[in-house]
């Protein structure tokens, strides 16, 4: 068993709304010292088996494909150690 | 003359796209998400609504539905397909039409009867307006905004693909103005305002979205 974990944000030249109102909540709250706050997803896929590259190579297909559109997000992914 | 309206499973708009189907005088066909099969229909409308929840973004897994096999191969082969709101986000998730909608700028639902400018007359689902014709008809949505690369957006502009754009205060955040695009063909028209609520005045602000479903009625008996 091995997880890999995609993690998926919008392009930095695309608003995110949802991390503007993050970042308003931070200001209301007394949270200081924060300049920005962007918003993403984050998903966490467990293998069958073991991470091969193969099996690394498909995930990145399958981020590429749905978990992510690149028009106007980008992705990356990493097996996480240790599970 | 037979058009399809697509039901998935969050669809909310599939019942009054297809009266506004049957208003113009075409026969209204209800298609099924999981029915790979477009049933010999003429056009096919993608209606407005929350398919599959929005999940992961609005659009991305009804675009894997298998009623979107045979429609994306039907599109880039020429039958008209007409978006509206949810339906414009699975066109373009589809990449059927270029860039992507996300969250309003403001970050608040909008509901209101919409000004618009009809800027191109050159699609199967605008034929019957006059360039540059104002229309008002109902917009309803959380993640609106239009947006794409400069390239693209240069490329939609230059092309005249730019189909309706907000007249007023722009309500979403949508690069431009754009409410509305084509593909370079002209067939695959997407939204974000709904036409298909503005085709009786009982019911509507009037009746100026009914022109989207004559256009392409009247451009099939034509062919």
């Amino acid at each position: 068993m091995a997880r890999v974990v995609v993690d998926v944000m919008l392009k930095p030249e695309i608003l995110d709304p949802q991390g503007k109102a993050v970042q308003g909540a931070f200001g209301r709250l007394g949270f200081e010292g924060v300049a920005s706050v962007r918003q993403g997803k984050r998903f966490e896929i467990e293998l069958d088996g073991e991470a091969t590259p193969e099996a690394v190579a498909e995930i990145e297909r399958a981020a590429a494909t749905l978990l992510a559109n690149p028009v106007i997000e980008y992705f990356t992914v990493h097996v996480e150690a240790g599970v | 003359m037979r058009i399809g309206v697509v039901t998935f499973p969050g669809s909310l708009d599939d019942r009054d796209a297809a009266r506004a189907v049957r208003v113009a005088g075409a026969e209204a066909v209800a298609l099924w998400h999981g029915d790979a099969d477009l049933h010999g229909v003429d056009a096919v409308v993608l209606p407005g609504g929350f398919s599959y929840g929005d999940y992961l973004r609005c659009g991305a897994i009804a675009r894997f539905a298998p009623v979107m096999e045979p429609l994306v191969d039907a599109a880039r082969g020429g039958l008209p397909v007409l978006g509206i709101c949810n339906g414009f986000q699975v066109l373009c998730e589809s990449h059927l039409l270029p860039g992507a909608l996300i969250r309003n700028d403001h970050r608040k639902f909008v509901c209101r009867d919409q000004p618009l400018r009809v800027e191109s007359t050159a699609t199967a689902w605008t034929s019957g307006y006059q360039a540059g014709q104002q229309i008002v008809i109902p917009l309803k949505n959380g993640e609106g905004g239009y947006v794409a690369d400069q390239r693209t957006l240069d490329e939609l502009e230059g092309e005249g693909r730019v189909v309706v754009r907000y007249l007023g205060d722009n309500p979403n955040g949508s690069y431009r103005d754009i409410a509305g695009i084509a593909n370079a063909r002209g067939n695959v028209v997407g939204l974000m305002p709904h036409p298909e609520h503005a085709v009786e005045s009982l019911t509507g602000p009037g009746t100026d979205g009914l022109g989207f479903f004559t256009s392409v009625l009247e451009g099939l008996v034509r062919a």
